[in-house]
């Protein structure tokens, strides 16, 4: 049996709005069977992973903080593959953001007052995006691959975040924790609604976030500039975009929201800089802008999905006993379904049995 | 002393030089597998696990090329019958092999591995300075020297390897002249997912026999980077994996020494000298543009 592409005329809409969805099935079916193996019962694990957290108060807001940094990152992300760049990077420039934004409340403890967090966030964002704009500059001006220098520059961010935590930034009263002292009261980001949970305003920031980049993408020139650019380099020409101005827009737009997640995260769920600050939130945010198809408001619905992976990773973990490690594996898988489903929008999917039995068939008409 | 640091050197450089060659194969038929890291922590794992339960690191060895192999192949589908974008999908496999192997090996954290032995010829070795630098060194070393020369010769001096770059040149003609660029592509993505997990085993069962999750540790990506800085070139790659080796081992004895520079400084440096290399080689537009498959990651549906 063989498979054979048929482009279709024109996009299926129907499979735009259902490629998602078929992607999520088959990564559950898979996750069925994973489950299996590891010879624990597939239905309850999937219970424990994608409903059970959903059942009480507090995990929504759990789910809120997990997937607050997840949409953030992968709206910016969006922006930057749409107008074919790719920031891969994201995890650094997340951790730039964040140590840039805690300079206040770590060196200037004794500064304390209203004006301490819109600095912190402002210093966050400036922090990613002056991090982010290292792999634009290198791809305008020497032509190089900005996938390699953007990921080597997510190892250099993590060291130097190491260098910092255990050197000069390490808190004089922490008997020797690898951490910084903890944020005071006017660094710390307020809860949304703290009588029911902890989710902070880094979920609003996304939210909004989400809802700006969608409207620029969707009704403004600009948004129109970053698709044309990306399908077609050669029309962007003649139409007077500038490429290389197109790349640091959109490493800078998605650095500097990188960066608010890096400081959102720490000053809000956190408190504190530690050696590791991320669970992979700068990966995962890849793989939310796919499964949203790169359009800002379905990576809202993306990013919450990938929250109740984590979430519901914890829980199983808990109440079932599969590793946590598996929660990656997962996100892995879904990143292949998605990708393979999108398929279905751009072709149709012909099987052909093989040769000798088409040729009995044509025999027999 | 200064021989056995040209042994750490190789040593370091082996793993990038393998999983770099075949990497060099898969983007010389026009494809670009970003997903060499999966690929390599899959074959790290795999050798690993195998090499423990079997108690043979060369049984881990061949489970790892296997594994490898496999693995690539669902990179194949995908961007080969399903016309996935390339980069999202290498991406997509590096997430996964990283997961996978976090996954499989969480039992092996903190076992001890097995190493593989050095070769040992009776004389030859015991030659003072070269002696063990020529005659002393793992086989998979050796290994490593010959698939290199093998795919130069293959790619530039066969049949085949021209039917290959045609194909990774201009995909419409070659198969205008009836060559099966598909199958080609797919032949040539496996190759590279065998040298990726061979590279693996390498890992965990040479340069530090135990499993870490994570322990390629940007390799795959610095393997990418290699191709690029050699031109697309064997003998290039060679040498750049021995300068990456040596910077790798540099900033190690330098840690060692404990000059007063923070250790995290120094471990940053092969991954800031990635950056550097590609930097200079990219900047010389004439000799990218002269040297890349012209196909390299576009997407292609045969008409029929």
């Amino acid at each position: 049996m063989r498979i054979e592409l048929v482009k279709r005329p024109e996009q299926s809409r129907l499979f735009s709005a259902l490629s998602p969805f078929i992607a999520l099935g088959l990564t559950l079916i898979a996750g069925a069977i994973m489950f299996s193996l590891l010879g624990k019962n597939p239905v309850d694990a999937l219970y424990f992973y994608f409903v059970d957290p959903l059942r009480e108060v507090w995990s929504l807001h759990e789910l809120a903080i997990k997937a607050a940094p997840l949409i953030l990152i992968a709206v910016g992300l969006s922006v930057c593959y749409l107008s074919n760049n790719w920031n891969i990077g994201a995890e650094g420039q997340f951790t730039i953001g964040a140590i840039a934004g805690s300079i206040l409340p770590v060196l200037f403890p004794q500064f304390q007052n209203w004006a301490v967090l819109p600095l912190m966030l402002i210093m966050g964002m400036v922090g990613g995006a002056a991090y982010a704009s290292i792999p634009a500059f290198l791809k305008a001006r020497f032509n190089t691959n900005e996938i390699l220098t953007s990921l080597m520059l997510v190892y250099v961010a993590q060291l130097f975040l190491d260098w910092l935590v255990r050197g000069p930034w390490r808190n004089p009263e922490g008997m020797n924790f690898p951490e910084t002292r903890n944020f005071h009261e006017y660094a710390v980001l307020p809860e949304i609604w703290a009588a029911s949970g902890r989710a902070n305003w880094g979920f609003v920031f996304a939210l909004v976030a989400a809802v700006v980049l969608w409207f620029m993408l969707s009704r403004t020139l600009k948004g129109f500039e970053v698709k044309v650019l990306g399908q077609s380099p050669r029309a962007g020409k003649f139409a007077g975009f500038s490429a290389s101005k197109m790349v640091f827009f959109v490493f800078i737009v998605s650095g500097a929201l990188a960066g608010l997640a890096g400081i959102s995260e720490v000053s809000g769920a956190i408190g504190q800089l530690r050696p590791t600050i991320s669970p992979g939130y700068g990966f995962a945010a890849i793989i939310v802008a796919f499964l949203g198809r790169l359009n800002p408001l379905g990576i809202v619905a993306a990013g919450l999905v990938l929250a109740l992976s984590y979430l519901g990773g914890e829980a199983a973990q808990i109440s079932i006993g599969v590793s946590d490690k598996v929660v990656r594996a997962f996100q892995g898988m879904l990143l292949f379904f998605v990708l393979a489903c999108d398929t279905l929008i751009h072709y149709r999917i012909r099987f052909i049995g093989a040769p000798a039995k088409t040729w009995e068939a044509a025999q027999n008409v | 002393m200064f021989e056995s640091i040209l042994i750490t050197i190789a040593t370091a450089a082996t793993p990038l030089l393998i999983a770099s060659v075949g990497e060099l194969v898969v983007e010389r038929s026009g494809v670009l597998n970003l997903g060499v890291e999966g690929m390599m922590v899959m074959g790290a794992v795999t050798g690993f696990g195998v090499a423990l339960a079997t108690g043979s690191p060369w049984l881990g060895v061949l489970a790892a090329i296997m594994v490898g192999a496999l693995f690539s192949l669902l990179f194949g589908f995908l961007t080969l019958t399903l016309v996935t974008n390339q980069v999202a999908t290498g991406l997509a496999l590096t997430l996964l092999g990283l997961g996978l192997s976090g996954m499989l090996g969480e039992g092996f954290v903190g076992q001890p591995g097995v190493k593989m032995s050095y070769l040992y010829i009776p004389y030859l070795t015991d030659i003072p300075f070269v002696g063990k630098l020529l005659f002393g060194q793992d086989p998979l070393f050796y290994l490593s020297i010959i698939l290199t020369a093998g795919v130069a010769w293959f790619l530039f001096r066969s049949r085949a390897g021209l039917t290959l770059r045609s194909v990774g040149d201009n995909h419409t003609s070659a198969h205008a002249l009836g060559i099966n660029v598909i199958g080609i592509r797919y032949l040539a993505v496996m190759f590279g997912g065998a040298c990726a997990g061979l590279a693996g085993a390498y890992l965990s069962l040479v340069y530090t026999p135990q499993w870490i999750e994570n322990m390629t540790a940007g390799r795959g990506w610095i393997a990418l980077a290699l191709v690029v800085f050699a031109s697309w070139r064997p003998w290039r790659v060679l040498a750049g994996a021995y300068l990456f080796g040596a910077v790798s081992i540099g900033q190690l004895h330098a840690q060692a020494l404990g000059i007063g520079v923070p250790s995290q400084l120094l471990s940053s440096l092969p991954y800031l000298a990635t950056i550097v290399v590609l930097v200079l080689i990219s900047r010389n537009r004439r000799l990218t543009m002269v040297n890349t498959p012209a196909s390299l990651g576009r997407p292609f549906v045969p008409d029929r």
